[in-house]
């Protein structure tokens, strides 16, 4: 049983495995840094918003550890940002590609999203140095970690998904996305703890599962005063209600993406 | 169609294709919504790529699809490899299928020569380990050991085709769909093609082939099926096909008036009309000539040549057989003129040009260049002109 799912997916392996690796390989090709700016990169941003919203603005002083709680906000906004952007040019992308050889579509914005799932890794090591070097006190609950980044996956996953198959159709949307994610990172608690909000508007905010993850992540990691789905609403079932929403649009994205995937080779 | 009990492996049922061509391709929201409140007037046109196909391809059978240009035969390959979707019908396969419709798929410039052999592979279904074990081979049949390791960007396209074809070649496939990939490359690279499909045709690979050259229809395959208009109009053995093909152009042997051609000349013999009627056997040239003024003695002859302007055929009133004597012609008379001899060119494309002369052939009175382009298309032979030799058989 397993050994004959393990062959049907042979060639999607082995597929998946060299895109990532090419991609790896290309990414920062002719850089003198290379690497290093899987890395300098986050932390620029990092930099330039520290400046401005923690000693000029002071808007995290009610936080503890801030500067940590920044950080990790921004790695795992631009992990999402990195996931969908691409995914919405990953299969106009491959176009000659897909014009010429039949192979499973879906492996181009996994491999994507695996990618990124390796800027993401190194990212952390930088999110670890920091935490240690602002006294971060590490609790048991950094267990959950994994599973919060699993649904992270999945989550951006679902959207380069759908993206990527209706750009093919609507080459509108690579516009339309830019928009929302501009809109998007201000409306999730990245630069700005959720308790600066209301808490009207604040319960609001924290259905998106962005921010639900986003804030889950800071309380299991950093500090146990970051707003949670949980303390917000009160009941930690609440947050089956962004779960069940990446769940379904995970199914619905990709029953989407293969309906529509037989038919990339002609309208691609 | 003879009765064979191999086993088949790729069968074509009933399969249909069309293409919906909208008059305006709506990929953007504007037009979307704009298009959508019209009701879509403008609406699709439905192109039919493919009508009805049905084949079977057996193992270890050397299949071959010919057609022109739009035939659909392309379409048909891309059905058979999965990239299209038939519009009806169904298309049931056993085993591992390869498509080399293009060789070098995915080859990306910025990678080294060896990196994208691993990708490369990758796509043709072949994990590190596999590429690993074969690598040497790949290159060393590439004849490229000592640019592995430079970007494929600083490869010449010969080198790039060298090493795609390297990989492709290791494809272990059930069935294998090849296109006219093998048409590039110099000679040398040509005949490791060749070779390829003799030793392909020696395991009992099965290979479907799509192709325009008849010399390889002839010499490869066991089976071919001639595609006209999406449908199958001719199938069976590969001689009686390819000239089914052939017959296509055949039917078509044109005489065009060309716009490049040149005309000068004394103007004491004018012709005004020159009619050329060719078919296979036979080419007819008429002539009506005028003059005006009296002419004692004249000489009219006509030449075809090649596409490089070489002098391949030619006759004139002179060596005709029963010519020989020089012309006269009075003021303002029409003459009638007309050449009939055997159509010893081969399938090409020929210039007619025409003169006439004095009798000493020293006074040009109407030199025409280029008159029209004669195409010819012949089934039974690919040699340029025909020899009828003496032939002794001791």
């Amino acid at each position: 049983m397993l050994k004959k799912l393990a062959e049907k997916y042979n060639y999607s392996l082995i597929l998946l495995k060299e895109l990532v690796i090419t991609d790896f390989k290309l990414r920062y090709q002719g850089s003198l840094l290379g690497y290093v700016w899987s890395l300098l990169r986050p932390l620029a941003l990092f930099v330039i918003l520290y400046f401005v919203f923690v000693k000029f603005l002071r808007i995290g002083d009610s936080v503890p550890h801030f500067p940590v709680y920044l950080l990790l906000g921004i790695v795992l906004w631009n992990y999402f940002a990195e996931v969908t952007n691409g995914g919405v040019g990953a299969i106009v992308g491959r176009g000659d590609l897909i014009r010429k050889l039949n192979f499973p579509k879906y492996v181009i914005v996994l491999s994507g999203s695996f990618s990124a799932l390796i800027n993401l890794a190194l990212n952390f090591i930088v999110v670890g140095v920091f935490m240690w070097i602002n006294g971060v006190d590490v609790t048991w609950n950094i267990l959950w970690a994994p599973l919060l980044v699993l649904e992270l996956f999945v989550f951006a996953l679902a959207v380069a998904f759908f993206l990527s198959a209706i750009f093919v159709r609507l080459r509108d949307v690579n516009y339309i996305w830019e928009v929302i994610m501009q809109g998007a990172f201000y409306a999730t608690p990245i630069i700005y703890p959720l308790s600066a909000m209301s808490v009207d508007i604040a319960k609001i905010l924290i259905l998106n599962p962005a921010a639900q993850i986003i804030q889950d992540m800071r309380y299991v990691v950093i500090t146990q005063d970051s707003q949670t789905i949980s303390s917000l609403y009160g009941t930690p079932w609440m947050r089956l209600v962004p779960i069940a929403f990446v769940i379904f649009l995970a199914i619905t994205s990709a029953l989407y993406f293969r309906r529509r995937s037989n038919h990339f080779a002609e309208e691609v | 169609m003879k009765k064979d009990n191999r086993e088949s492996v790729l069968s074509v049922e009933h399969v249909y294709k069309n293409f919906k061509l909208p008059h305006e391709q709506v990929n953007s929201i504007k037009r979307f919504v704009t298009q959508g409140l019209k009701k879509q007037k403008k609406g699709f046109e439905t192109q039919h790529a493919l009508r009805d196909i049905s084949l079977d391809v057996k193992k270890g059978e050397f299949f071959g699809i010919v057609g022109r240009n739009g035939s659909g035969k392309s379409t048909l390959l891309k059905i058979l490899a999965g990239i299209y979707q038939p519009s009806k019908g169904a298309v049931k396969t056993t085993g591992k299928l390869v498509p080399f419709i293009e060789l070098g798929v995915g080859f990306n410039p910025e990678l080294t020569g060896r990196e994208n052999v691993y990708l490369n592979g990758a796509l043709l279904g072949f994990s590190r380990k596999e590429i690993d074990a074969q690598y040497d081979d790949i290159v060393a049949f590439a004849e490229l050991e000592r640019f592995m390791d430079q970007k494929l960007k600083n490869y010449s396209s010969g080198m790039q085709v060298r090493l795609a074809f390297s990989v492709a070649t290791r494809a272990k496939a059930d069935i294998l769909l090849v296109d006219e990939v093998l048409a590039v490359g110099d000679a040398d690279f040509q005949r490791k093609c060749y070779d390829y499909f003799k030793a392909l045709k020696k395991t009992e690979t099965t290979v479907v082939f799509v192709t325009h050259d008849m010399n390889a229809v002839r010499e490869y395959c066991d089976r071919v099926i001639l595609i006209e208009g999406g449908d199958i109009t001719s199938s069976g053995k590969p001689n009686e096909v390819a000239d089914d093909y052939l017959k296509l152009f055949n039917n078509s042997t044109q005489v065009e008036k060309n716009d490049s051609q040149k005309r000068w000349g004394g103007g004491e013999i004018k012709i005004i009309d020159v009619d050329i009627k060719t078919d296979t056997k036979k080419i007819i040239v008429d002539y009506v000539v005028e003059a005006n003024v009296d002419v004692d003695e004249f000489v009219l002859g006509y030449n075809f040549m090649d596409n490089n302007d070489r002098v391949l055929m030619g006759g004139n009133t002179l060596n005709a057989t029963n010519g020989g004597k020089k012309l006269s012609i009075k003021a303002n008379q029409k003459m009638k003129l007309s050449f009939a001899f055997d159509n010893v060119l081969g399938s090409g494309n020929y210039s007619f040009n025409t003169t006439v002369r004095s009798g000493d052939g020293s006074t040009v009175f109407d030199k025409w260049d280029n008159v029209t382009t004669v195409k010819i298309a012949k089934a039974e032979s690919y040699y340029p002109i025909i020899a009828p030799a003496d032939m002794t058989v001791k």
